[in-house]
C-alpha cells in the first residue's frame, strides 16, 4: 500500500488530524512509507512522538497497534504467549488433548504478532522503547526486518503487509547500532516559536492568535533558562487550555506567575524561573 | 548525482559520522522517491537514513549546505538603505523566510570579502558582523523595558541574531568551497560534534550544551550500576511461569521459575577534582554527581583541591544546580593553599570518610591524578577501593599525557580502573561499558 504520496501530502494530511508537521517530519514519515522501514522518532518527553504514530493511523485510516515498553517487558508480552489456564482446564476436561492445545484456540496473541497477522493496514506503534531491556531490541530486530516469525507449534507466519512501524525513544538510553541502523531517524525537539504557535492553535480551538503566540514565546524563554525539566509541548498546550478556561486573554506577568505550575512540575525550576523572568 | 551522492557521503565518514555501506545505499533509495529539486526534503531524507545521532546533525547540515548549495532565488534584491534598518527589521521578525537568507548573503557579498594574503582575497563572517554588528542593535529592538516582556524580546532577538550568524556563516563557506574546492572548507569547516569535545577544552557556550548531555546520562549510569547488582541474583518463585512450564510434563513441576530480584537501587559515592586545571570537567562532573542524586538511594558527593569536604548537602533535591555549585565554590573547605594535592586529599578522607565506604558502595573518582610533584599515598587509595563493591576513576586527560609532567594517572591506575574520560561519547562508553 502506499501510505503517502510525497513529503508534502504527508505533511497536508497530517495536518489534516492535527498534527504539524516540518520538513523532516514530514520528508521521514513519507521515507519510511514507501521504504518500508520503521521510524525510530527520538526525543525529549511531550514532543509529540507517540502521537506522531496516532496521526498517521489517522490520516492514513490505519488500524493502531500499540506495543508500550517497559522494564521486565518480555516475548510473552511483546510477541505471544500460550493461554495456559485454558489448555490445563482442557488437559482436565479431555485426556487426550494434547494435541490440540496448542493451535489457535489457545494462543494469546501480543501486539507483534497482532501487527504481523493484521489483515487491514497497521500502524505499529513501539512506545518508549528506551524502557525495555536490552535483550527485547534482539526481538525487535528479528522481527521488523522480515515481519515474520516462527511458533514452533503452529509453523511460520509472514505479514501479507508490512505495518507502518514506528519506534519512540526518550534517549534515556542509547539504543542499539543495529537497530538503528535498521531504522530511519526523526529527532524531534521543541520547536521554533513559530511552529509551537501553530500547534496551539491546532490543538486549542478558539484561542486567539495574539495568545498562542505569547504562550510560545514565554515557552522558548524558559527553556532557555536550563532548568531541571524544561516544558515540553504537551505542557504548552495544556497551558493554553487552563488559560482559556480562565478566561484570560493575555499572558502578562501576573497570570504566568499564578499558572507557572502547569508549565514547571520541579519547585526549583519554579524558583529558578520567577527569579530569573523577575516575577513575584 | 550519483558522483555528489558518493563525495557527500565520503565527507560524512571523513567527519567522523559513522555511516555503514548499508546506510549509504538506503540513502540512495530514498533520494528515487523524491522530487530532488525541493532542497529541504533532499536535507532531511540524507538526515533520516544516515544521521541517527542528535550531536551529529550540526556537522551534518554545514557539510550538506557545502554539496548542495542553495541556490540564490531570483535576480539580488536591491539592499541601498542603510543595511542595519534593514537588519532590525528582519530581527523582528521570523527568520525561517527566504528573505532572511537573502539578506545575509547579500550582506556576505557586500562585506565579507576581504584580502587574506598578499594578492589573494578571502571570504569572512568578522567583517559581516562588523560592519552590521547586531548586538548594538538590540537595545532599540527591546522596545518595552523590564519584567518578563523584555526577557521574552531578548531571548526572540538572541535567537534571531544566532541565526543571521549561522546564515552568514555558510555562505561564506559557500564561497570559499566555490572559489577554492569544497575538499578544504571541509576539513577546517566541521568541529566535532558536542559529545566527541575535550571536556577540558570546552567553551562556555559548549559547557551549556554540555550540560543538556548530563541527565540522560546519569539515568543511564544509574541504570547500569543496578543492573550489575541484579544479574545472578535470584528471587522469588514465578507462580505463573512454573505452571505453564509444568504443561510440558503433564502437569509435574519439574522445573521451578523464580522472579527476577527487584533492582535495588545502588549506592553511590563520587570523589571529585574541584580545581582550576579541570574547572570545565569538574563543573560537567558536579552536574553530573547532582543528577545522579535523583538516581540512587543514597550518593555522598565531596570535592577536593588540596583537602576534601563533603559537598552532599549542597545538592540537596529539589536545590538549583547552579546555584549550588556557585554556594559551593565559596563555602566548602576544600582549598587550603590552592594546589591539588591528592595524596594529602587521600589521607584526609581516609581520615574523615572511610565510613562512607561499604562492600554496597561504588566509588567513582574524577580527576586529572596532578598532584603538584607531592607524594601520592597510592596505598591509601588502594585501600580505600577495597572497601567498595566497584571503584572507577574517570580521568578527562588524554592517555598519551598520563604521566608527563606532575601527573601520577598510571601509579593510580595500578590500584583503580582508570578510564580515559575526556569528553562525553567517552564518558557514554564507559558508562556502557561497567555493566
Ligand atoms: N507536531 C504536533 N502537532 C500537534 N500537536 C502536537 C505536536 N507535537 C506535540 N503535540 C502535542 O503534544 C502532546 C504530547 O505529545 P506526545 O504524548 O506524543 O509526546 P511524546 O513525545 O510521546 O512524550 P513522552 O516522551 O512523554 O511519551 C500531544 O498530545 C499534542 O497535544
Ligand atoms: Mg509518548
Amino acid at each position: 500500500m502506499t501510505w503517502f504520496a510525497s513529503p508534502s501530502e504527508a505533511a497536508t494530511r497530517l495536518g489534516q488530524t492535527g498534527y504539524l508537521s516540518d520538513d523532516s517530519i514530514a520528508t521521514s514519515v513519507f521515507l519510511a512509507g514507501v521504504l518500508e522501514k520503521p521510524l525510530l522518532a527520538e526525543g525529549p518527553a511531550g514532543v509529540g512522538k507517540t502521537q506522531l504514530a496516532k496521526a498517521i493511523a489517522e490520516a492514513t485510516g490505519a488500524d493502531l497497534i500499540r506495543l508500550q515498553c517497559y522494564e521486565g517487558l518480555d516475548e510473552a508480552r511483546a510477541l505471544y504467549e500460550w493461554n495456559y489456564k485454558k489448555q490445563l482446564l482442557r488437559i482436565q476436561a479431555e485426556d487426550d488433548a494434547w494435541d490440540d492445545i496448542f493451535s489457535e484456540e489457545f494462543l494469546l496473541e501480543r501486539p507483534l504478532l497482532k501487527a504481523i497477522r493484521a489483515e487491514r493496514p497497521t500502524v505499529l506503534l513501539i512506545d518508549e522503547t528506551d524502557k525495555a531491556d536490552v535483550e527485547v531490541e534482539g526481538l525487535l530486530l528479528e522481527i521488523l526486518s522480515d515481519f515474520q516469525i516462527t511458533i514452533p507449534e503452529l509453523g511460520t507466519i509472514t505479514a501479507g503487509r508490512k505495518p507502518f512501524v514506528v519506534l519512540t525513544s526518550n534517549a534515556t538510553r542509547e539504543l542499539s547500532e543495529a537497530l538503528k541502523r535498521r531504522c530511519l531517524y526523526l529527532h524531534l525537539d521543541y520547536p521554533t516559536p513559530e511552529r509551537e504557535r501553530d500547534i496551539v492553535r491546532a490543538q486549542v480551538p478558539g484561542i486567539a492568535e495574539t495568545l498562542a503566540e505569547q504562550l510560545a514565546r514565554t515557552a522558548a524563554t524558559l527553556r532557555a533558562l536550563e532548568l531541571k525539566k524544561s516544558p515540553s509541548i504537551a505542557e504548552t498546550v495544556d497551558w493554553a487550555h487552563t488559560l482559556l478556561a480562565l478566561g484570560r486573554e493575555i499572558l502578562d506577568e501576573q497570570t504566568v506567575a499564578e499558572t507557572l505550575g502547569v508549565v514547571l512540575k520541579h519547585r526549583s525550576d519554579q524558583q529558578r524561573a520567577a527569579k530569573e523572568l523577575g516575577l513575584r | 548525482m550519483i558522483d555528489r551522492h558518493i563525495g557527500f557521503v565520503h565527507a560524512l565518514r571523513e567527519s567522523g559520522l559513522p555511516v555503514s555501506l548499508a546506510e549509504g545505499l538506503d540513502a540512495a533509495d530514498a533520494l528515487r522517491h523524491l522530487d530532488l529539486s525541493v532542497r529541504e526534503n533532499l536535507r532531511e531524507a540524507y538526515a533520516a537514513t544516515l544521521v541517527k545521532r542528535p550531536q551529529h546533525r550540526e556537522g551534518f547540515d554545514v557539510l550538506f549546505d557545502l554539496w548542495f548549495p542553495a541556490t540564490t532565488q531570483g535576480p539580488p534584491k536591491h539592499h541601498d538603505g542603510d543595511p542595519r534598518e534593514e537588519l532590525a527589521e528582519l530581527l523582528r521578525g521570523d527568520p525561517n523566510t527566504p528573505e532572511f537568507r537573502a539578506f545575509a548573503q547579500a550582506m556576505v557579498e557586500r562585506f565579507g570579502q576581504v584580502q587574506a594574503g598578499p594578492g589573494r582575497q578571502s571570504w569572512f563572517s568578522y567583517p559581516v558582523m562588523r560592519a552590521l554588528s547586531p548586538q548594538t542593535l538590540i537595545a532599540r529592538l527591546l522596545g518595552e523595558r523590564g519584567g518578563l516582556p523584555e526577557k521574552i524580546a531578548r531571548q526572540r532577538i538572541a535567537t534571531n541574531i544566532a541565526a543571521f550568524e549561522a546564515e552568514v556563516a555558510t555562505d561564506v563557506r559557500r564561497r570559499i568551497a566555490e572559489e577554492q574546492g569544497r575538499e578544504r572548507i571541509t576539513r577546517s569547516a566541521v568541529k566535532p560534534p558536542i559529545d566527541r569535545r575535550d571536556f577540558l577544552r570546552v567553551t562556555k557556550a559548549e559547557l551549556a550544551e554540555l550540560r543538556r548531555e548530563v541527565h540522560p546520562l546519569a539515568r543511564r549510569l544509574a541504570t547500569r550500576l543496578s543492573m550489575k547488582h541484579r544479574k545472578g541474583d535470584r528471587g522469588r518463585l514465578d507462580f505463573r511461569r512454573t505452571v505453564r512450564a509444568s504443561l510440558q510434563s503433564g502437569g509435574v513441576p519439574l522445573t521451578t521459575h523464580l522472579r527476577p530480584k527487584r533492582p535495588h537501587k545502588p549506592e553511590l559515592v563520587v570523589i571529585t577534582d574541584a580545581s582550576d586545571s579541570v574547572a570545565s570537567f569538574a563543573q560537567f562532573t558536579l552536574l553530573l554527581t547532582f543528577a545522579l542524586r535523583e538516581q540512587f538511594t543514597k550518593v555522598r558527593a565531596f570535592a577536593f583541591v588540596d583537602t576534601v569536604d563533603e559537598i552532599t548537602g549542597y545538592f540537596a533535591p529539589g536545590a538549583d544546580v547552579l546555584d549550588a555549585i556557585t554556594r559551593m565554590t565559596g563555602e566548602a573547605d576544600i582549598t587550603r593553599f590552592g594546589r591539588t594535592d591528592y595524596g594529602q586529599v587521600l589521607t584526609r578522607f581516609e581520615e574523615r570518610y572511610a565510613s562512607a565506604l561499604t562492600p554496597k558502595t561504588s566509588l567513582l573518582i574524577l580527576g586529572d591524578a596532578r598532584s603538584n610533584y607531592q607524594p601520592p599515598n597510592t596505598e591509601t587509595l588502594k585501600r580505600l577501593t577495597e572497601k567498595t563493591r566497584h571503584a572507577y576513576w574517570l580521568n578527562p586527560e588524554p592517555r598519551n599525557q598520563w604521566d608527563t609532567g606532575d601527573s601520577v594517572a598510571s601509579g593510580y591506575a595500578a590500584v583503580i580502573p582508570m578510564h580515559e574520560c575526556r569528553n562525553v561519547h567517552q564518558l557514554a562508553t564507559f558508562i556502557e561499558e561497567i555493566a
